[in-house]
């Protein structure tokens, strides 16, 4: 637990002239929540893909640390090597859960496909496992045979968050996860993510403009306006004592329940 | 155990035309292990503000709040989070947990935090909750739909679950009824003996003569 798990140092991506994001530096520590609020537009998501190596960034520096100690620079990975790390290190769950799923293939196979993938052979285990997860996103066991497509937004969203955990990922990166769910399910999910975290030393990057969200899960904030981080530090003090203009104006817009 | 040295907080609100509101200014005192302090002022004068600062929800802008050996400092999150699992506790006024969370688990989370087994760390939980007079068919429901009462009880559960050395109290006796507020004195008293230092708000004045030591008014720290 002595070593950082994720190093970002002044990370830098322009889509042509605009600026995607600029001047990100940060680090991240095993069991760590890391919460990026922000407008839309705001390149949190950005951000989000530069730092899984879905998007190239055009300049700084990423180091991630591997289960074994090695630390790998995201930016120079080869296909290879990303993809090794995104199926043995990482989960991402995507904002449109169609961009994580495989639509065509049954709920069951969805969950239990990660598992093949590291080598999983045993049909009777993999099946168990997809049942266990399905059960804990809260989807009926008799939909294990049914395919994505016909199922609620919501559905979706709970199964591609089933299928990013069901390897037991390090580190976890969440775009809006929680945007399209019931509040019902939501709470679900958040208690679901807080038991991994502490109970497996779990990671996340969460993009999100939800604040309760935030503030229940993460445990340091980044808040970012026109690609700059303006913000940052412990969650409940950046959302109770926030210091920069965008944050004030960002907390004192939302709306009490 | 508790020191604040020499401590300055304004609020700037940018967004209404960078009004600058002094809050607080000069304020210096110390909380001994084994000592109970209470912090008293009219409302407004900047109670709660002085305990959010100590707990690292607000910034300060000048001079230093220690707890034990080690300094708060705002842009060292890591650190503040280590603090407040290890060292300092805290109950506040409103219960803010994960919608759905069954008690138990609530009152016991800080433990889990700290790596006790799940097990265990009910066990001490659910010792308190009984002890406060939460019946157990309450248990494994969520807090959310309990009363005012139950849920500062569910509150104080957890704020006592683990002996931190430093206790930060905001009005814990709040919405009690007179055996419960019984109660909580005792598990003041408890924590005081066990050489913990605590700072709390209490407005309800036999309670404050019962279990503090001393008064610090806060209205002499206002610019």
């Amino acid at each position: 637990m002595s070593a950082p798990l994720l190093e970002v140092d002044g990370l830098r991506k322009h889509y042509g002239r605009r600026i995607g994001c600029a001047e990100v530096s940060f680090t991240l520590w095993p069991g760590e929540v890391m919460g990026i609020v922000g407008e839309s537009g705001s390149g949190k998501s950005t951000l989000l893909s530069c730092l899984a190596g879905h998007l190239a960034s055009d300049g700084g520096q990423i180091l991630y640390r591997d289960r074994s100690g090695h630390a790998h620079a995201v930016a120079n990975l080869s296909e290879a090597g990303r993809r090794r790390l995104a199926r043995e290190e990482w989960a991402y769950v995507h904002q449109n859960p169609r961009d994580g799923l495989r639509m065509g293939v049954s709920a069951g196979g969805n969950v239990g496909e990660p598992l093949m993938a590291r080598g999983q052979r045993h049909f009777g285990d993999i099946r168990a496992a997809a049942l266990d997860w399905l059960e804990r996103v809260e989807i009926a066991q008799d939909r294990i045979d049914d395919v994505p497509r016909d199922f609620s937004g919501g559905m979706q969203q709970r199964l591609q968050i089933a299928r990013s955990l069901v390897n037991g990922p390090r580190l976890v990166f969440m775009d809006e996860p929680t945007g399209g769910l019931d509040v019902s399910v939501q709470a679900r999910l958040l208690d679901l993510l807080r038991g991994l975290v502490r109970d497996l030393g779990l990671s996340a990057v969460i993009v999100t403009h939800d604040l309760a969200v935030v503030r229940l899960l993460a445990d340091r904030l980044m808040v970012m306006q026109g690609g700059y981080v303006v913000e940052s530090g412990l969650t409940d003090q950046v959302l109770d004592d926030p210091q920069h203009a965008y944050t004030q104006l960002l907390v004192s817009s939302v709306l009490q329940v | 155990m508790i020191s604040v040295e020499n401590v300055s907080k304004a609020f700037t609100l940018h967004n209404q035309g960078g009004t600058r509101i002094g809050v607080m200014r000069g304020v210096s005192m110390r909380v001994e292990p084994g000592e109970c302090v209470a912090l008293t002022g009219a409302s407004g004068a900047g109670k709660s503000t002085l305990m959010r600062m100590i707990y690292g929800n607000y910034r300060i802008e000048s001079g230093a709040i220690r707890i034990g050996d080690e300094v708060l400092d705002s842009d060292r999150p890591r650190a503040i989070l280590a603090l407040r699992r290890n060292t300092l506790g805290h109950v506040s006024q409103f219960l803010r947990a994960v919608p759905r969370v069954p008690t138990i688990e609530v009152a016991a989370e800080p433990l889990r935090m700290l790596g006790v087994d799940a097990a265990t760390a009910q066990a001490r939980a659910g010792a308190l909750l009984a002890r406060l007079r939460i019946p157990q068919t309450l248990w494994r429901l969520a807090p959310a739909t309990f009363s005012g009462g139950e849920q500062q009880r569910v509150n104080i559960a957890r704020g006592f679950v683990h002996p931190w050395p430093a206790l930060l109290l905001d009005e814990p006796t709040a919405s009690l009824d007179p055996t419960n507020r019984e109660t909580v004195l005792e598990l003041i008293s408890e924590a005081k003996a066990r050489g913990a230092a605590i700072l709390g708000i209490f407005h309800d004045a036999d309670a404050r003569a019962r279990v503090c030591d001393r008064e610090i008014d806060v209205g002499a720290f206002t610019p």
